[in-house]
């Protein structure tokens, strides 16, 4: 087998572009238009990992929906786990971080395989509603501030005298950028490995047809319960990481809204595909920040009053976005190139033999 | 006494809500499988038509017959976006489940967005008639009578629905659809067109329990479709799917259960025992009580 630069590339990219990520901070250069400082602002990267976060956590729910098929839309609730069960036991009960973080990942876990083992008793979108449903208890639960643990509406700022230094202060928001790089890799690296391992294969077969799993002798409720397991205590160890960077918990990260993102960003991105659902993670939080900024900007004030309203949405814009890909793009952006490879092959004419 | 009998009429007026939400919903996912997350959105442009109505159109208003035609208002506005969506969005996508959900998910994220840019992220006052805030003395309990028009509204609907499904060529149409739609389009009719249809029902339905929500809570804002949307949910999966009658009765288990509960034990339990009914239901009779069997 030869080795060509080019098979080199094809190869080692994701190594490459790991290696260009990690060093990114050291760079001071200014792109305009992307980033209102330069690259190494604490401002830039704060919105860099945090793209890198959800990156991670929609890579993560892929497991579920691109690669076992379950649509689950209760998500939020695993991620709003870690996120809450850290702070509490941090700020209320002043433990140390890696044991928080620790006990609040098991207590995830636990959890979703209890209610995992419940809701995959039903099938197809009576799943994806129960799911939903439970997710809502989450929701709920964090709303109504069960003995003032969660602070309710307000939320729950993270105390943060009982964090190691290096991840406190804006100076040191590097540090956070390179802790949410390490989880996306992780995430990336484990569902790499899972997707290579028989029960991979399994999963594959269970999203593309579960009655012949179960010919072939093996239980597919088991399969799926671990595939929900795995991807929820991934969403819980996400939580963690969005913790430290937001400094806080609030209320939206156990809504349903928060899963319904999630879900936007892997169909954007491409379900199913090794780095589609990371695309489309990093490129709908970067574009959420985005437009947020250019909606409170002059920008869209000069259009016309009818364009105006709905453009300073960003979940408006976003949402059509969606829609759209819906229609036109059913692989999301992982697809797109082999669409495009396709379409030229089909303009250019077959060379003669 | 008069306690148990207000958290009763309170408890179906809230029931009377969900069954308006999730008898659509149901047909709807009965029928076409769609599961439709832009059913929220249906009750918010109800509302908020209904709201625009009352202040704007003339011979609508606040009170009386003006308040009627502003409600008629909503209700075909909300008629009119459902059949919409359904014609412009869902027909493409025919028979892809998933990718009908996916569309139903942007639609309400930038729906709910576009609320928000036309009218403004806070709660909007409510015009509701006056006599809607006077009480009745009902066997011992003084009653607000809006909670008696939910319930009322709410009866009819049932009895319209279930009549249409009953005595009617559609109706029939539908009820077989929903229990096997292959045999339906074999048999050379056009299931398509009742698509429309129960999208346009649900629609009218979702927009009435917008109005009628408006003038219950007193105020619209552009998410409060989707609160009510969850347990709606819930309803459906709990009364099994394409069922109206079993929406029903899951619609007034459901808001009994919650009212009951919130009031008697700390706020908010009552919300959660709804999904714990939920899990035991769907190990008890995973297809829901009334099963994906008879509609009518």
């Amino acid at each position: 087998m030869t080795t060509t630069p080019s098979a080199l590339f094809k190869r080692y990219w994701p190594v490459a572009a790991f290696v260009l990520l990690a060093v990114l901070p050291y760079s001071g250069i200014t792109i305009p238009g992307l980033f209102d400082g330069p690259i190494n602002s604490p401002g830039a990267l704060q919105v860099l990992a945090l793209c890198l976060v959800f990156g991670g956590l929609a890579a993560g729910y892929d497991l579920l929906f691109g690669r076992t098929g379950l649509l689950s839309f209760g998500h939020a609730l695993y991620f709003a786990l870690g996120v809450y069960g850290t702070d509490i036991l941090i700020t209320k009960y002043g433990y140390p971080l890696p044991l928080a973080a620790l006990l609040a990942v098991l207590f995830a876990t636990t959890v979703a395989t209890a209610l995992g083992a419940v809701a995959l008793r039903v099938h197809g979108i009576a799943f994806s509603m129960v799911t939903l449903a439970f997710g809502q208890v989450g929701a709920i639960l964090v709303a109504r501030d069960p003995g003032g643990l969660t602070g309710g509406e307000e939320g729950l700022s993270l105390d943060a005298s009982g964090l190691p230094d290096a991840l406190v202060g804006v100076v040191n928001t590097v540090n956070l950028y390179w802790l949410a790089l390490a989880y996306l890799t992780l995430v990336v690296v484990v569902l790499h490995r899972v997707a290579q391992s028989p029960t991979g294969r399994v999963f594959a077969g269970l999203r593309d047809d579960e009655r012949r799993i179960g010919v072939l002798g093996l239980d597919p409720y088991r399969f799926k319960l671990v595939s929900f397991t795995l991807s929820s205590s991934l969403a819980a160890l996400g939580g963690v990481v969005y913790l430290l960077l937001a400094a806080g918990a609030s209320p939206h990260v156990a809504s349903s809204d928060l899963t319904l993102t999630l879900l936007v960003m892997v169909v954007l991105g491409g379900p199913g595909t090794r780095f589609g659902p990371v695309l489309g993670g990093v490129l709908f939080t970067y574009l959420d920040h985005r437009l947020t900024d250019l909606g409170s900007s002059g920008a869209v004030d000069s259009l016309p009053g009818v364009l105006a309203g709905p453009l300073s949405q960003p979940l408006f814009v976003l949402g059509t976005i969606f829609i759209l890909a819906v229609y036109f793009f059913p692989g999301g952006l992982a697809g797109l190139g082999t669409r495009l490879t396709a379409l030229r092959r089909s303009v250019t004419p077959a060379p003669r033999p | 006494m008069s306690t148990i009998v207000l958290m009763t009429v309170t408890g179906l007026g809230l029931a009377a809500l969900y069954f308006l939400v999730a008898s659509g919903l149901s047909l709807v996912f009965g029928l076409a499988d769609v599961l439709n997350f832009a059913h929220g959105l249906f009750l918010s442009v109800g509302a908020y038509a209904t709201w625009w109505a009352a202040g704007n159109l003339p011979g609508a208003g606040p009170d009386g017959w003006g308040f009627v035609l502003a409600v008629a208002f909503g209700v075909v506005a909300g008629t009119v976006v459902a059949a919409l969506v359904e014609l412009v969005m869902i027909r493409p996508l025919y028979s892809r489940t998933i990718e009908q959900v996916l569309v139903t998910v942007g639609l309400s994220l930038a729906g709910v967005a576009a609320l928000q840019a036309g009218f403004g992220a806070d709660p909007r006052p409510f015009p509701r008639p006056s006599w809607t805030q006077d009480v009745v003395t009902l066997a011992g309990a003084r009653v607000p009578l809006d909670r008696l028009l939910l319930i009322v509204a709410a009866v009819v609907v049932l009895g319209l629905l279930l009549a249409f499904l009953r005595w009617t060529r559609y109706g029939l149409i539908i009820r077989a659809g929903v229990e096997n739609r292959e045999m339906v389009t074999a048999l050379g009719i056009d299931v398509r067109k009742a698509f429309t249809l129960v999208f346009a029902i649900g629609g009218a339905a979702a927009a009435l329990a917008g109005a009628l929500s408006g003038v219950y809570f007193g105020s619209v804002s552009p998410t409060s479709g989707a609160s009510l949307l969850i347990f709606a949910f819930i309803v459906v999966v709990i009364g099994g799917m394409g069922s109206v009658s079993g929406s029903a009765v899951a619609a007034v288990a459901v808001g009994l259960l919650q009212q009951f509960v919130n009031y008697y034990g700390t706020s908010g339990a009552g919300d959660i025992c709804v999904v714990a009914l939920l899990a035991v239901v769907l190990l008890w009779r995973p297809a829901g009580l009334a099963g994906k069997a008879a509609t009518a």
